[in-house]
């Protein structure tokens, strides 16, 4: 019979009512390529009967044909589900696998080993509460290893077992164990990570896996499943002060006005005092709706809908808080592991998402670099992917926070590029650097508007790019001229210009121009809102900097002029020798011959310099200014 | 046409008390994670939409959102890619809980893959799924504009989903890149878009088979009555049960239908779902059976077998 009877029921059959309750451990496998993590994974699913007939056969079948086992069953063939995986034997992105026993159910992440697969190796290990870590004996701890380890120590990760696989390649040598042990114990040390167990493996034969191995008798510590059922992981969140980040405000109807959200620690009853944060307005807790219903009290983990005494102003990214003041500022000391193949670059501003905040963020400093296999602390200018560090950040809004040490939802944070929308890092704050309540925000009744009016013109920014002689300055400073003319009032920044005066300290680093146009955009943005017209000539070869200078003023307040003479004119023109210089090679990294510019994808204007003379392409902007109501 | 049997629904009112049990804990933390990633959706999307495919999964995602955004209803509208060849149960059974619990239900036909004919008997399942499921959900979601999906997918369903990302990002051609995810981390999700692009999201990523039907038991969610022993026409077919649910299907020659006591572990649509042979007839007999059970709740689908890593395959082609 091929198709599928279900089992007979037995009345002897107990159900799980005793089982039910079984906690939840979540742990990660890593370690370098092929130290054995996924084998290791399938090996435990294996073991623990949670594979069922159908995926055995399956299992037996592309061991056969894909397998790197000689046809023996291949395990890491239950975890790396990819095509490419399958096809190349290595695990690119990080799965998650189910298992239980009679003590505990199980959520594994197993993650890849090649660096450059970090990024999915944190994203495994961001929610575990251990880590087993794998190495070969062969090997012994390596830089992969080191790596990984730091990884977990920043993201708090205090349990390790340490899985020194592969032991049947080495005659099962107890002394060669104790080296590699000891050589770990001390970087674990030296890491913070304070509760390590070491066990000898043989992943594919199951040794020392949930069966003692008989072939290592000089090991008389748990195997890994009995280490994995009976550690004791619990850190209690919901006996810190109570924070719940707002997610998302439930007005169904005028009379019900509710903060939805998952409480990140501490505990709440209805009638508490809160305060709701950053803007420490004080209330009570009204009702706290559950999932199971209206309760009196919530704890950390429960997702909630809590209704408030006052009507004030709550909106997402608020925190509700009890008890002590968490962290408000917007400038703060985080440990950055780098993910994006894009290297940081201080000065730019990424997208930060921290609970349920976002905010614009710059990298000011990067204050060291961890040099992986010293675990020294070096100076360095940039984090390339895989890359960790220590980093000043300085946000566009106070954000309200803890130390990622003390609250992992409210510590923990992830940078976003604004142009390729990619994750470029994940963070852990440490600190705050200055308390928000240090700022005062003038709040001025002579505002932009009031200033635009008296000018009888709309403030805007025409944001000159192009490659170098391409004409931008020229035309530029016509169009200056041409506004003088017609009675409105601008101002021209141009690049070379400020470089002799407030940009004068730097120079033609990627970080230095990175800085050289975001002072540019700054100062563009408070003539803007001084009610003046600003014309910024500047080569700005990057999309991402230019759409961050856009964002630091007001919808409809940034026109991108693309002066996009082509390359070859603005060469044959060289006003000042520059290509002539660069093709020589005494001057590197000049934009369009060795270094790169990429251009607007949707400018609002394009002038092609060759094409269209100074005065047409004057024109052309004054059309677009007075068209589009600027003047 | 066949006569169906009348399947009464289970009185799941009537369970006995003593056997909801206290799987609480853990019950109540997949629930609060399923909650707090269904109102992530609702606050970061423009214009998010849930995916209901009738099926148990769905219930439960359903019941999620009910409870997320309650006493409000939920942000977002369903969508139900309807191929005409469900169950005419599963039919029946979207339709009534979509006016008990007055949410607004959107029901997608690929019109161009029905003028054309496409069936799932003479065109195959690979074909049929492709025009009649894939196509038919990029089309609906294109034509309304969403930017995030939310599906009942599960990381223990299959491996290739036991890869992916809660918050799983979508090119503006509804491709998944799975070699180049974007990193997840702790609960924070990045769900940037550029235009065109989407994301889909699963808010049961870690549930498993056995949670999802605790969470019924528990919680009371009403689910179709095919997921319950009944005595059903069946016809045994390429090694599996398919019920003849109505004229359409043709019968080969030999193939008489049978009634047998069957039930199905996953639904979909008629002609691809095998059914099996139960007596389990109550959702704590269901339970029970399940953890006896020796083989996956995809043993029965047709169109994960087509060939190796189809799900894979069919997931980066915009398949759920």
């Amino acid at each position: 019979m091929s198709y599928h009877e279900a089992p007979t029921i037995a009345a002897s059959d107990a159900p799980r009512l005793d089982q039910d309750d079984r906690p939840t451990l979540r742990f990660v496998t890593c370690g370098s390529v092929d130290d054995g993590k996924s084998t290791l994974v399938g090996r435990l699913l294996y073991d623990s009967k949670t594979l069922l007939d159908d995926q055995l056969d399956a299992l037996a079948s592309e061991s056969r044909t894909v397998g790197t086992t000689g046809g023996d069953l291949d395990f890491a063939l239950l975890v790396d589900g990819l095509q490419a995986e399958r096809e190349q034997g290595i695990t690119i992105d990080v799965a998650y696998r189910f298992f239980a026993t009679k003590l505990r159910r199980f959520i594994v992440a197993d993650t890849p080993g090649h660096a450059q697969y970090t990024r999915n190796m944190a994203t495994g290990a961001s929610n575990a509460d251990l880590a087993v870590v794998l190495v070969d004996a062969r090997k012994g701890v390596i830089t992969q290893t080191r790596r990984h380890s730091h990884i977990l120590s920043l993201l708090g990760i205090h349990h390790v077992v340490l899985a020194v696989n592969k032991m049947d390649l080495i005659g099962f040598d107890g002394d060669r164990f104790a080296s590699i042990t000891a050589e770990y114990l001390t970087m674990a040390g030296q890491l913070g990570i304070s509760q390590v167990q070491c066990i000898p493996v043989v992943a594919p034969g199951g040794d020392n896996i949930v069966a003692a191995s008989t072939r290592m008798p000089w090991y008389t510590g748990p195997t890994v499943t009995a280490y994995l059922e009976s550690v004791d992981v619990s850190g209690d969140v919901s006996q810190r002060p109570f924070r719940l980040p707002v997610q998302w405000v439930n007005r169904p109807n005028a009379e019900f006005r509710g903060f939805c959200g998952r409480i990140a620690s501490g505990t709440i009853a209805a009638g508490d005092s809160i305060a709701v944060r950053p803007s420490g307005r004080q209330t009570r807790i009204a009702r706290i709706l559950t999932p199971g219903g209206e309760r009196d009290r919530a704890a950390a983990g429960e997702s909630v809908t809590l209704t408030l005494t006052d009507e004030i102003d709550v909106s997402r990214g608020d925190v509700l808080t009890a008890g002590p003041a968490p962290q408000v500022s917007d400038q703060l000391a985080a440990h950055l592991v780098w993910f994006d193949d894009e290297a940081m670059v201080a000065g730019r501003r990424y997208l930060l998402k921290c609970g349920t905040a976002s905010t614009g963020a710059v990298i000011t400093t990067l204050e060291h670099r961890i040099a992986i296999d010293t675990m020294a602390h070096e100076d360095a200018a940039t984090l390339d992917a895989n890359q960790i560090g220590y980093a000043h950040l300085s946000l566009d809004r106070p954000l309200v926070f803890e130390a990622y040490r003390d609250n992992r939802d409210m510590g923990s944070f992830i940078l976003v590029d604004p142009i390729s929308h990619r994750t470029a890092a994940a963070g852990m704050i440490d600190l705050s650097l200055r308390r928000a309540t240090d700022i005062h925000w003038q709040r001025l009744a002579v505002d932009k508007s009031v200033r635009a009016r008296l000018k009888q013109q709309r403030p805007c920014v025409l944001w000159f790019t192009g490659l170098s002689g391409a004409g931008k300055s020229t035309i530029a400073d016509l169009v200056d001229r041409r506004l003088a003319e017609l009675g409105r009032h601008a101002a021209l920044l141009d690049g070379d210009n400020l470089r002799h005066g407030i940009n004068r300290d730097l120079g033609f680093s990627n970080a230095d121009r990175a800085e050289n146009v975001r002072r540019t955009a700054e100062i563009a943005a408070l003539f803007v809102d001084a009610g003046m017209i600003a014309l910024v000539a500047l080569i700005s070869p990057f999309r991402n900097e230019r759409e961050l200078a856009r964002q630091r003023v007001q919808a409809g307040e940034f026109i991108e002029i693309h002066v996009a003479t082509p390359l070859a004119e603005c060469e044959r023109r060289d006003p000042k020798g520059l290509y002539r210089k660069a093709r020589s090679g005494a001057l590197p990294a000049f934009t369009g011959i060795d270094h790169p510019y990429e251009a607007p994808q949707a400018p609002e204007i394009t002038i092609d310099s060759s094409e269209l003379s100074t005065d047409a392409a004057c024109e052309r902007i004054i059309r677009y200014l007075r068209d589009n109501h600027y003047l | 046409m066949l006569e169906c049997p009348t399947t009464t629904p289970p009185a799941l009112a009537e369970r006995a008390e003593g056997e909801k049990f206290h799987a609480a804990s853990h019950l109540r933390r997949l629930e609060a994670e399923s909650i707090h990633i269904l109102r992530e959706t609702a606050a970061e999307f423009r214009r998010p939409v849930m995916l209901y495919s009738i099926g148990k999964d769905s219930s439960v995602l359903l019941h999620l959102a009910m409870k997320a955004f309650h006493p409000g209803k939920p942000p977002f509208p369903l969508l139900h890619v309807d191929t005409t060849w469900k169950f005419r149960e599963m039919i029946a059974f979207r339709d009534r809980r979509a006016r008990e619990l007055g949410v607004d239900l959107i029901v997608h036909t690929n019109n161009d893959g029905l003028s054309q004919g496409i069936d799932p008997f003479t065109h195959g399942s690979a074909r049929y799924t492709d025009v009649m499921k894939t196509q038919a959900l990029r089309q609906a979601l294109d034509l309304h504009g969403f930017d995030a999906a939310i599906g009942g997918a599960r990381r223990d369903e299959e491996k290739s989903r036991a890869k992916e990302r809660i918050f799983s990002h979508r090119s503006a051609a509804h491709r998944w890149d799975p070699k180049n995810q974007r990193p997840e981390l702790w609960s924070l999700y990045n769900t940037m878009l550029a235009p065109g692009e989407s994301m889909r999201v699963f808010p049961l990523s870690n549930w498993t088979e056995l949670d999802v039907w605790d969470y019924i038991l528990l919680e009371d969610i009403p689910i179709v009555p095919l997921y319950l022993a009944a005595s059903r026409p069946v016809v045994e077919r390429d090694g599996a049960l398919i019920m003849v649910d109505d004229e359409r299907m043709p019968l080969l020659a030999g193939e008489q239908p049978r009634w047998r006591s069957v039930r199905f572990r996953t639904l979909g649509c008629y002609p691809l779902s095998g059914a099996t042979v139960s007596t389990a007839a109550t959702l704590p007999e269901i339970v029970r059976e399940m953890m006896a059970s020796r083989t996956s709740e995809r043993q029965g689908r047709m169109i994960d077998r087509d060939s190796p890593a189809s799900m894979e395959r069919k997931k980066a082609e915009g398949y759920f």
